[in-house]
């Protein structure tokens, strides 16, 4: 029993390394734009599908790279014609905004790829499993385990280390602070918008081998990504990452004893965590949030 | 790909209705100023509006099942516009009015909005087993003919069934027997372990109860039977658990995205356990791709079948949308040409004299080597089923191309109720 319980907690953390991509993206655009961003899942889904065209012409490894890319180009579109128009109004503005971006985006993937799932398979080189003493591993998830381990990395130094980063961070804790020391946010903004929803690409182009490419894939996708940002806690890094591990080993151990429970289960550790904690995890006092 | 874009715009939610209502305003128009010319006489547009049958689509274009619902109104739309280019029925045009129907909740107010404001002669169309219930409560209650065109659960059949409800699709026991009987005849059954995952919900769990019934009665002994949430992004957890179980197969109990899903990471994890499952909707193994596929599945039509009839629908449903239909397209397109046949022969659209036709024991061309007829206690559509096998990766024709149909079930000189629930499994008593 011992073993099954931690060969589900191992596989947990394999699945929790792929909401915390998609997670980290919508986290960040908020702490700095304040912009409850619902398009998320809408760039995951157009991520996929950018994915599914580019493999075509470069295979997999080219996918991986160039459409998240694409994704960020098409959310930096986005932002300069109109998102930057709401990041000084009422949230709600930029609420409805992206609610719309979403249904929007939905739609054109129904025009131009049809309603019907588009088969997507794991390429052949990451097929097959790792046996490690009697535990399975697929090769693929490893190597989503690495991918996300590497984008949440380059994160980390791209925040911690650089000096955008500190504009970055600044800009989260006192926008007006900034600008009064001259430093215009307008670059920052679009970049990290274009971060964020890139990181929503990469998740995108990963999950379609495993779940599959349909157009309703994106609005699927993102109550979860909510609740792990919520559970970790607004604007904290380090939160987002631990919540989305948590969200995956609390569903996995789920699954073993109690499955009709499995999807319940995240939203149940996010009641439990805002009881005790009401900003979350590891979120810290935001002035203009509260 | 401009093509495919105009495709997908000439079936898009809103046209099949609109098209419909456009030639009724055109015919309205002409035939007021026919009438305006001849004696100036009001009443004629009310007349001309009456003068066409209004038959009602209500199926899930969107969410898990919306890939199968936007088939089965593009095929009712393509019926509907044949009954429409041969004359309609009795001089009088055909009027699609379809709506997506979501969800249950969504499912009855738009039945009853079809019924009550739109004043449709019979309603056909659904998927989701819990909707198609709520549809057919509305329905009888209405005294309007439903006939339901892919909603499994047996219940629909037994303990929910009205005189007013017909179904085309196959009860889930169908599905089950018919993979059932294949697999008792290779001899799969007896003493073999079987482990079930199952959709947490109305037709999962029915599917599970009759085909673990029937693997039991025949010596097969269950194992385990995990439940579900729909739209699961993820079985890893569920994977690891059957390959802890080592059963001798896997039996699936789910339906739309989520059997694709669990196609594609079963494969992923590469067990050696071989599937099966309760039903099977060619959308779905469409989508999780040929090298995810491995075993034999049942299918209620598969667009390989070599009669006529299903040939020339086949050809005529590439040659106006560019793809194939799947089994959910046939039971939209047979179920629209059953009613409209009805409506032609029991000239009238009265919902009782259609009820006394169907019950009269009608026959009806369903695109297969025998036709079909509605069982009379419980409106089951009796017709045979195919045993299909995932056919070798080198000699597919094209990616829709997945399957070699290995028999009919019940064979040529069965009767067609060996595969039926019996009255004793699944009762039925019409109000």
């Amino acid at each position: 029993m011992t073993a099954l319980v931690i060969e589900q907690i191992i596989n947990g953390l394999l699945v929790g390394a792929y909401y915390i991509v998609l997670a980290l993206g919508l986290s960040m655009i908020f702490s700095l734009g304040g912009v409850v961003n619902l398009a998320h899942g809408a760039f995951y889904a157009v991520g996929a599908y950018f994915a599914y065209e580019i493999q075509k012409l470069t295979g997999f490894g080219g996918a991986v790279v160039l459409s998240p890319v694409c994704v960020a180009l098409l959310g930096v579109g986005i932002e300069r014609a109109f998102l930057q128009r709401f990041y000084r109004e009422d949230p709600m503005l930029g609420l409805l905004f992206t609610f719309g971006l979403a249904l929007t985006i939905e739609q054109s993937l129904r025009l131009i790829w049809g309603t019907t799932g588009l088969p997507f398979s794991i390429p052949d080189s990451l097929r097959g499993t790792l046996l490690v003493g009697d535990f399975i591993y697929s090769y693929y998830r490893l190597t989503v385990l690495g991918v996300s381990a590497v984008a949440v990395l380059g994160c980390w130094l791209l925040l911690n280390k650089t000096a955008f980063g500190m504009i970055v961070r600044a800009g989260t804790r006192d926008a007006e602070m900034v600008r009064a020391l001259g430093i215009s946010l307008r670059p920052a903004l679009a970049a990290v918008f274009a971060l964020g929803v890139g990181l929503a690409g990469l998740a995108g182009v990963m999950s379609g081998p495993l779940a599959g490419v349909q157009p309703a894939m994106g609005t699927e996708i993102l109550t979860p990504t909510f609740v792990v940002v919520v559970i970790g806690g607004l604007g904290s890094f380090w939160g987002v990452v631990v919540a989305g591990l948590l969200v995956g080993v609390v569903r996995g151990v789920t699954v073993l004893f109690y499955p009709p429970a499995a999807e319940a289960s995240m939203y149940i550790l996010m009641i439990l965590v805002l009881l005790f904690r009401p900003r979350g995890l590891m979120g810290e006092r935001f002035e203009k949030f509260e | 790909m401009s093509a495919h874009k105009s495709r997908t715009r000439s079936i898009s939610p809103a046209s099949p209705a609109s098209t419909g209502r456009r030639d009724a305003i055109k015919k309205t128009a002409a035939m007021g100023a026919a009438v305006v010319a001849g004696s100036l006489c009001f009443p004629a547009i009310v007349r001309a509006q009456a003068d066409t049958i209004k038959i009602g689509h209500l199926t899930p274009r969107t969410g898990f099942l919306g890939q199968l619902g936007q088939y089965g109104l593009r095929a009712t739309t393509l019926a509907i516009d044949e009954v429409n280019a041969a004359g309609g029925i009795m001089g009088r045009k055909v009027d699609l009015l379809a709506e997506d129907s979501v969800n249950p909740a969504t499912a009855v107010t738009k039945a009853q909005k079809l019924i009550e404001r739109d004043k449709v002669a019979c309603l056909l169309g659904e998927i989701n087993s819990a909707s198609a219930l709520a549809i057919g409560e509305v329905a009888g209650k209405a005294r309007i003919v439903y006939i339901n065109t892919g909603a499994n659960s047996d219940a629909l059949r037994g303990s929910n069934c009205n005189r007013y409800m017909f179904h085309v699709e196959g009860c889930n026991t169908m599905y089950t027997k018919t993979i059932g009987t294949w697999q008792k005849e290779q001899n799969l059954i007896k003493g073999a372990k079987w482990y079930f995952l199952t959709a947490d919900y109305a037709f999962g769990h029915d599917l599970y109860k009759v085909s673990s019934r029937f693997l039991q009665e025949n010596g097969g002994v269950i194992l385990g039977n995990d439940l579900v949430p729909t739209n699961s992004p993820d079985y890893s957890a569920y994977i690891l658990k059957i390959r802890n179980a080592k059963p001798d197969f896997v039996y699936i109990c789910l339906a739309g995205v989520d059997q694709t899903t669990f196609l594609k990471q079963y494969k992923e994890y590469g067990l050696s356990f071989p599937l099966a499952g309760g039903v099977m909707d060619t959308i779905p193994f469409w989508a999780a791709g040929i090298d995810s596929l491995s075993g034999h599945w049942q299918s209620l039509w598969y667009h390989a079948l070599t009669v006529p009839q299903s040939v020339a629908f086949t050809k005529k449903f590439i040659g106006q949308f560019g793809y194939p239909p799947d089994n959910q397209a046939w039971g939209d397109y047979v179920a629209a040409k059953i009613l409209t046949q009805a409506i032609a022969e029991a000239k009238s659209t009265d919902s009782l004299k259609l009820v006394e036709y169907f019950e009269k024991g009608a026959s009806f061309d369903i695109l297969k080597a025998r036709k079909g007829t509605f069982r009379k206690w419980d409106h089951q559509l009796l017709q045979e089923m195919y045993v299909v096998k995932v056919k070798d990766k080198a000699k597919m024709k094209d990616k829709w191309d997945i399957f070699d149909i290995v028999q009919a079930v019940p064979g040529t000189n069965q009767d067609l109720e060996l595969i039926q629930p019996t009255q004793a499994e699944n009762p039925c008593k019409m109000a």
